[in-house]
């Protein structure tokens, strides 16, 4: 009996992350929740533009050079994508919602393009930003 | 006893606590008026980049590019803390963690949220600092 049980306690006791082939819907559905977090943050970010606008000119460029930093532009093209993909993940769940797109190869297919709107659309934004010399 | 109830029966009693449904549905309905809340939030972040300070301040006098700040704030703030909410609730399991993290996400969300259209209010209606 005793010699049994460290072995029985070793055993994978549920699927994990881990032991899961990684598909698209299960990467869609992570990517959700990953640029939800993502965005929380950019909402308190937000948040300081409009504290550091009250507080006056000083705090502002305190904030505008934050952001404009090398670090401030990675951080503001990861939320540029979390903001284009969460949007089209975030339809897809309303679609969802009313009972349709369930069926598997059509689940991939808005999976896969809802991840291709984020990166294009956030592409596209830095392109025109990039082109009006706010870079 | 028990045994002699249909399942709808038992599922009528022992069913949901009849309410939480208005979580979820606002989760959906923010989430709906933030697509254009958000796309018009990138388009003026756009345009911001290029402002200075006094410029920024004259933007925000306009009612319209105003009220849509702090509507975008209102909601999006109302949206993210239903979806942390759902996170917390969907991995932390231990009663006391839990209840720290779903307090800490109101406050976060509550205090955020409060400051952020405090200070577009006072911008908008007395200008910016000297």
């Amino acid at each position: 009996m005793s010699d049994t049980s460290p072995g029985a306690a070793a055993r994978p006791l549920s699927p994990h992350l881990q032991v899961w082939r990684w598909h698209i819907t299960m990467f869609c559905s992570i990517a959700h929740r990953a640029t939800g977090i993502a965005l929380y943050v950019g909402a308190l970010i937000l948040a300081a533009w409009a504290i550091s606008l009250a507080a006056g000119p000083d705090a502002y460029a305190v904030f505008k050079a934050t952001l404009g930093s090398p670090l401030g532009k990675l951080m503001l093209f990861g939320l540029t994508v979390s903001v284009f993909y969460h949007l089209a993940a975030g339809v897809r769940h309303l679609v969802w919602d009313a009972g349709k797109g369930f069926n598997p190869r059509l689940a991939d297919m808005t999976g896969a393009a809802a991840i291709a709107f984020g990166i294009v659309a956030a592409v596209v934004v830095w392109v025109i930003a990039a082109l009006m010399g706010a870079l | 006893m028990a045994g002699f109830r249909t399942p709808l029966g038992r599922a009528r009693g022992l069913g949901s606590a009849k309410h939480g449904v208005g979580v979820w549905i606002a989760e959906r309905v923010t989430s709906v008026a933030l697509v254009p809340l958000v796309l018009w939030a990138v388009y003026s972040g756009l345009m911001l980049s290029l402002a200075d300070y006094a410029h920024t301040v004259a933007w925000l006098a306009s009612p319209l590019n105003a009220v849509l700040v702090v509507l975008l704030i209102a909601v999006g703030f109302w949206h993210m803390h239903a979806g942390m909410r759902v996170v917390v609730e969907d991995y932390i399991h231990k009663m006391l963690s839990k209840s720290v993290l779903l307090l800490l996400n109101l406050f976060v969300c509550t205090i955020g949220a409060a400051l952020a259209i405090f200070s577009i209010l006072k911008v908008a209606l007395i200008g910016g600092a000297a």
